[in-house]
Formats: structure tokens, C-alpha cells, sequence
């Protein structure tokens, strides 16, 4: 009965194409573990392959990589300054691999590795262990500083403290969240529209009209999730430099 | 919506007691939650968790370990080469244009000098040419002056001769005219007649 054509859930399925057990987990080659291995091989592709050719005057290929590179080194140093450049593989690494992998959601028929949030979790817990590691390796005990905001009165200070670790406690909560939810919602509302299409399409000459709404739904929403895809990944990209930038001068 | 999202999900929990393990009954009330709280909801399916983490962990480590020995070195090279590359035709340019700032001043500099030496000549030649006629003018009005005198020295030379032609004229003519109506007189006697006359005028 479930429609492989109308059923929204059905594109987060994850299939086994390898079975492969290690110590009693299940660590088999999924279709999720396939487009995170394409996801790599694009970015290769696309950074490696494409400025090969170390030419002075860049075609195509090298001036996506140069500008992918430029944007992200722009936004890392204008968030933390030049000390943060220390960062730059974790943080391009991350915006790669969560731009890639947005956008080959955006292709019918492929798996959306950013949907799942135990991924986004792991990405977003990878920024956080970083930070706070770092944080204490570089700064000590002042690195607890950034729960203790400068020129606040004495009086008040513990709630603000108190507001301080609960706010960094919920940085990779808010971080996992916010990319699995657009991710996961994003493609649910699609594909429910794109079902309504096919509903309609198949109830006569008068669904066939009718159907003509959310097909325009589709287009616009599928412009929409293109802008999200891009979107998410520098949100994620922007607010891992914030936490960084907390773990190289706390008490800002 | 709600009606396509709850008709779908019914269908699918429909399926699904086998691996989800809901009692036949549960299929409209978990319907009317939306599927996420089923446990056959895929994001949320823990079964599929090490799997994903073990193949993100190789994949992101590849990742990282190419981005910060491939990727970046390389990326940051190229654009290190350019910015070294426009630095040094910048300095070239500049270097071209002093270059060029330098021949454009020597070649006026010699404009200058050349039409200084043009007019240099011109002025001497002016100069030059200009006495010479003037010497010339001079030597000519000389020559003239001296024929004018010479001319007039012969003119009073004549003159007296003609005067003193006339005495000796007036004699003659006298003795003659004198001798056809008188006879014959003396030279001595016409010549004191003559200056007599002659005397006698004045």
C-alpha cells in the first residue's frame, strides 16, 4: 500500500547496500554511507582536480575552489581574527561536507546525508568538543571566563552564569537541530507537494488543473530549498567560527 | 496537508507492524501524530546510528586529513603565486613608466636645446648678414662720394679753363674785329681792352 511516489517519510529510508558487522555493531555500507563517500569524492573533485592546474588566470573548476576557499577563510578570519586560521581545515572541511551534502539532496532520488540527525549531532558535538578542548588547552581555567561576563553587577551575576552555561550547553543541541530540521523539513514539504501533483494527476481532467498549483508550489519551494541548502551550511559554517572564537579569547 | 500526511502515514504504518512492531490497532492514533513518534521513522531509527557514525568518522576524517594536506596548501599556494605575480608586474609597470617618464624628459630636454641652437644660428646668421650689408652699403656710398667729388673737381677745372678761354676768345675776337675795321693793332693793346671792358663790367 505506501507509495514509493507519494510517500514523504520514504526518501530518509536508509538501506543496506554492504553488510558489514564490526564487534557486534552493524556498521554496514548504507545508502547513507554512499553519498558520503561521493559527497568526499565531489569536494576532491571540485578542489583538488579542479586547481590542478595552479593556473595564474583560473578557469571554472579553480575559481569555484578559489572562491569556496576565499569565502570561508574570509568568514573564519572575520570572526576570529588571524589565530583562528589555526581552524581552517575543521571549519572548510565543514562547510564542504554540509554544502555538498545539502545540495545532493536537492537531486531527485539521492539520499540527503544531513537529514539524519545523528549526523548533524555528531558534526555539531565534533565543533563543540573542539571548542571546549581547545578552549581550556589554550586559556586554562580562563577559559570559564566566558561564563562570567564582564560588568555585570555582583548581585545578579550567578543567573547570568547560570543563563551562560545553559546557553553554551545548548550550542550543539541548537547546531545538530537546526540543520537536521530545514534539512528533514525542507524535503518533506517537497515531496508532499510533488505527492499532491501525482495525487491529482491521477484523479481525471479536473485533478489535472488542480494539479497545476503545487507543481508551481514545487518550482518555488525547490528555489527555496537550493537558497536553504546553501544557507544551512554557512549558518553551521558561521557559528562553529563563534564558538571557536569564544575558545581563542573568552571573556569577550 | 494534513490529510495527505496522515494518509501516507497510515499507508506506511500499514506496512509496517512486521519491523515496527505496533499492534494493528495503534495505526490511527499514530497516524494522527504525524509517524515521528513510530519508531520506524528513519532519522530516528537507532538501529542505523553506528553505521552512519562509523562511515561520517571515515569520511570526515578523509575529509580533514585532505583539506589540510591537499586542499588548502594547494589553494592557498595558487593564490600566494598571483598575488606575487600581480605584485611583481605592478613593480614592472611602474618601473616601465619611469622608464618611459625618463625618455620623455630627454627627448624634450633635446627638443629644447635643439630649437635653442636654431635659434641661435638664425640670429648670428641675422647678425652676420646684416653687417656685412651694412659694410657693403657703406664702401658703395664711399665710392660714390668720392666720384661725386672727382666729378665736381673736373667740373671747376673745366669751368676754368672755359673762363680762361674766354679772356684769350674775347682777345682774339677782338684783335680780329678791331683789325677789319681799324688795321692792324697790337696783342698788348687788344689784351688791355679786353680786361679793360671786362674790368669795366665787373
Amino acid at each position: 500500500m505506501a507509495d514509493v511516489r507519494t510517500d514523504p517519510i520514504h526518501q530518509f529510508g536508509i538501506h543496506k547496500l554492504v553488510d558489514i558487522k564490526i564487534g557486534g555493531y552493524d556498521v554496514s555500507f548504507t545508502n547513507s554511507s554512499l553519498f558520503m563517500v561521493l559527497t568526499l569524492a565531489v569536494i576532491a573533485l571540485v578542489l583538488l582536480w579542479g586547481s590542478s592546474s595552479r593556473a595564474v588566470v583560473p578557469g571554472r573548476a579553480q575559481t569555484v575552489a578559489e572562491l569556496s576557499y576565499e569565502f570561508v577563510v574570509k568568514t573564519l578570519r572575520d570572526t576570529t581574527g588571524e589565530a583562528g586560521l589555526r581552524f581552517l581545515p575543521l571549519v572548510f572541511s565543514l562547510f564542504m561536507f554540509v554544502l555538498v551534502a545539502n545540495l545532493f539532496g536537492m537531486i531527485p532520488y539521492f539520499f540527503t546525508v544531513t537529514s539524519h540527525i545523528v549526523v548533524t549531532a555528531a558534526l555539531a558535538l565534533l565543533v563543540i568538543f573542539t571548542v571546549t578542548i581547545y578552549g581550556f588547552y589554550k586559556n586554562g581555567t580562563r577559559f570559564l571566563k566566558l561564563f562570567v561576563p564582564k560588568g555585570i553587577p555582583v548581585l545578579i551575576l550567578p543567573l547570568v552564569t547560570a543563563i551562560e552555561v545553559i546557553s553554551f550547553l545548548s550550542r550543539p543541541l541548537s547546531l545538530a537541530v537546526r540543520l537536521f530540521a530545514n534539512m528533514l523539513a525542507g524535503h518533506i514539504t517537497l515531496k508532499v507537494f510533488a505527492g499532491f501533483v501525482v495525487t491529482l494527476t491521477g484523479l481525471g481532467a479536473f485533478g489535472f488543473l488542480g494539479a497545476l498549483l503545487p507543481l508551481i508550489m514545487v518550482i518555488g519551494l525547490t528555489a527555496l530549498e537550493f537558497l536553504v541548502a546553501f544557507l544551512q551550511a554557512y549558518v553551521f559554517t558561521i557559528l562553529t567560527c563563534i564558538y571557536l572564537n569564544d575558545a581563542l579569547h573568552p571573556g569577550h | 496537508m494534513t490529510w495527505f500526511i496522515s494518509q501516507a502515514n497510515a499507508q506506511e504504518q500499514a506496512t509496517v507492524p512486521t519491523e515496527g512492531g505496533h499492534a494493528p490497532d495503534a495505526v490511527a492514533t499514530v497516524a494522527h501524530e504525524g509517524g515521528e513518534h513510530g519508531g520506524t521513522f528513519p532519522p530516528f531509527d537507532p538501529s542505523t546510528f553506528p553505521s552512519q557514525l562509523f562511515w561520517l568518522a571515515i569520511v570526515f576524517i578523509a575529509l580533514y586529513v585532505l583539506m589540510s594536506k591537499k586542499v588548502i596548501p594547494q589553494i592557498a599556494g595558487i593564490l600566494e603565486a598571483r598575488a606575487a605575480r600581480i605584485a611583481s608586474d605592478l613593480v614592472e609597470a611602474e618601473k616601465a613608466k619611469a622608464e618611459t617618464d625618463a625618455a620623455i624628459a630627454s627627448y624634450e630636454a633635446a627638443l629644447a636645446a635643439a630649437r635653442a641652437k636654431a635659434n641661435a644660428i638664425a640670429h648670428e646668421t641675422r647678425t652676420r648678414v646684416s653687417h656685412e650689408i651694412d659694410g657693403r652699403r657703406h664702401a658703395a656710398e664711399a665710392l660714390l662720394n668720392d666720384k661725386l667729388a672727382d666729378t665736381e673737381k673736373h667740373i671747376d677745372d673745366v669751368k676754368r679753363i672755359a673762363l680762361d678761354h674766354v679772356a684769350i676768345i674775347a682777345t682774339e675776337t677782338t684783335e680780329a674785329v678791331v683789325e677789319a675795321l681799324m688795321g692792324r693793332i697790337s696783342r698788348d693793346e687788344a689784351v688791355a681792352a679786353v680786361t679793360a671792358v671786362s674790368s669795366g663790367r665787373h
